[in-house]
């Protein structure tokens, strides 16, 4: 099993405050991850720095290693704009741009050069049907993505980082203001989608991180507490606090 | 504690209060418009909008006014348009607080706050007396663009501090860079409220008169149109006249606004 990212003791502040605690994690290629823990456990910093959307806090401070295919992320010769191209993330809510369904999509590719839009039309429709929206918007790639049910403005966002062809994508709580039905569909594309890319899900509860993962970790107070296979977490968890949130003792 | 007034009694009240005072404010609005436009419409016709003043403007039309204040307030928009927008983009994006960000908004503040007269004194003695631009659209420019551009840098960067994180978020973890981000995420949002601030500056230079007088001057061929309006009441050369001048004001302030709101529409804030 190869490892797409490894992270070797990380340690992240929010000025004084540490939000993540000498952390080490292998996260294998190809798989789907799911990180959880109560909220305020540094599960969302963790997601954020592994494409460093965390620099645009000005009070972030972080030390260690992040390697992407072996390369640290963190070292200053690497170009941020094109890591966040091959590290995509999907926000815990929906976040269209105030324009039309089709710009949203094209946006990423358009920052990067000047392309034939033919050839963007195509980029856009193949990220579309990838996210299972395309059926739902073909007629209609011109009105105003704010006009989207909530599942389906959440469809597009995964959409808008499968346009980016990156090759890791990040999900922090991508249902968690989503009906059972959107839940579904997206749950169902990350299945499809994890054949090419290597996907990290910040489950919004533990029955999401039981249906669709690979591979569990779970965190609690910035460390990492355990991480295993999905079937070893849920059915024999090592540790005793693991157990306590996972059968709903706390959290 | 006892209540003394119901609560749906209160609800009343307060709904009848704003109602009178909106009311109240807008009628006497429409009423100083539509008193304006009556009387000066009678006077509007072809031959006032494209032939000199004669006799002082008690004669002719305001042609060379129209003319005069079209050019120096493009002109002043055109020059303060690019400082105002790029110090408010620099203020809201490029920095965080610090002793030259608050130096900047300390003087645009006070800046605003200064009668236009001073600019106009100023004005005259920069670029008439020490630069020899003497009486020109020129001088008036300037002199108005110095004074239009607090107005602009601080509706400029209201706008632009308005516009949500979650879009600059957004457009980084797309892989935008600062600058891409800045214009194709940020900007488009912004544009209305700049172009709100732009649009109550034009309003300002085309009525403005004792800056312009001071460096445009008065001369009946060279004046504005707030200026031939003020000289036609105060020396009492012709109501008539003046009213027309000043119908045709409003008219053209009404329509740049209409325009640039269109233009908006069309070009750049299309979907948001």
């Amino acid at each position: 099993m190869q490892n797409k990212i490894e992270i070797k003791n990380l340690n992240f502040f929010y000025n004084e405050k540490q939000v993540i605690r000498n952390f080490n994690l292998n996260i294998p290629a190809n798989k789907i991850l799911s990180v959880f823990g109560p909220a305020g456990s540094g599960v969302t910093t963790l997601l954020r720095s592994l494409n460093r959307l965390c620099d645009l806090s000005p009070e972030a401070r972080s030390e260690g290693e992040i390697l992407l295919d072996g390369k640290d992320i963190r070292s200053p010769d690497i170009n941020v704009t094109e890591l966040r191209r091959r590290v995509g993330i999907v926000f815990d809510v929906p976040t269209p741009l105030p324009m039309s369904i089709f710009d949203n999509i094209a946006y990423g590719p358009r920052l990067k050069r000047k392309k034939k839009d033919g050839k963007i039309s195509e980029t856009v429709e193949l990220a579309l049907r990838q996210a299972a929206l395309w059926d739902e918007v073909k007629d209609r790639l011109t009105v105003p993505a704010m006009s989207l049910s909530g599942g389906q403005q959440q469809r597009l966002c995964v959409a808008r980082v499968l346009a980016l062809k990156p090759e890791v994508i990040l999900l922090d709580r991508p249902c968690s203001g989503l009906d059972p039905i959107s839940t579904a569909k997206i749950e169902d594309s990350l299945t499809e989608l994890k054949k090419q890319f290597t996907i990290i899900i910040s489950p919004h509860n533990t029955q999401q991180a039981g249906r669709i993962s690979d591979r569990v970790a779970f965190m609690l107070m910035g460390e990492l507490i355990e991480e295993s296979t999905n079937v070893e977490v849920f059915k024999n968890p090592k540790d005793q606090r693991t157990s306590d949130y996972i059968t709903g003792r706390f959290g | 504690m006892k209540r003394r007034i119901k609560p749906q009694t209160a609800e009343k009240i307060a709904k009848g209060a704003i109602w009178t005072i909106a009311l109240m404010v807008i009628g006497i609005l429409i009423a100083i418009i539509v008193y304006i436009l009556y009387k000066g419409l009678p006077v509007i016709n072809w031959s006032f909008l494209t032939e000199a003043p004669r006799r002082m403007g008690k004669e002719g039309g305001i042609s060379s006014s129209i003319i005069i204040t079209l050019s120096v307030t493009a002109l002043a928009v055109l020059i303060a348009m690019p400082f105002g927008i790029g110090t408010a983009f620099y203020l809201a994006e490029y920095t965080r607080d610090n002793i030259i960000t608050r130096i900047i908004r300390f003087s645009a503040e006070s800046l605003a706050g200064i009668p236009s007269i001073v600019y106009g004194l100023f004005g005259y003695i920069f670029f008439l007396e020490i630069l020899g631009l003497g009486w020109s659209v020129l001088s008036g420019g300037l002199t108005l663009a110095i004074m239009i551009l607090p107005t602009i840098i601080r509706t400029s960067e209201e706008a632009i501090l308005a516009v949500s994180k979650t879009y600059r978020e957004v457009s980084f973890s797309l892989g935008g860079t600062k600058w891409q981000t800045i214009r194709k995420a940020v900007f488009p949002s912004a544009v209305r409220g700049i172009t709100n601030g732009i649009i109550l500056s034009v309003g300002r230079s085309v009525a403005e008169t004792a800056a312009v007088i001071l460096t445009v001057g008065s001369d009946l061929k060279m004046r504005t149109m707030a200026i031939h309006f003020y000289q036609l009441v105060m020396e009492g050369i012709s109501m008539e006249n003046a009213y027309g001048t000043a119908a045709i004001l409003i008219i053209l302030i009404f329509f740049i606004n209409v325009v640039a709101n269109m233009l908006i529409d069309r070009f750049i804030a299309k979907g948001r």
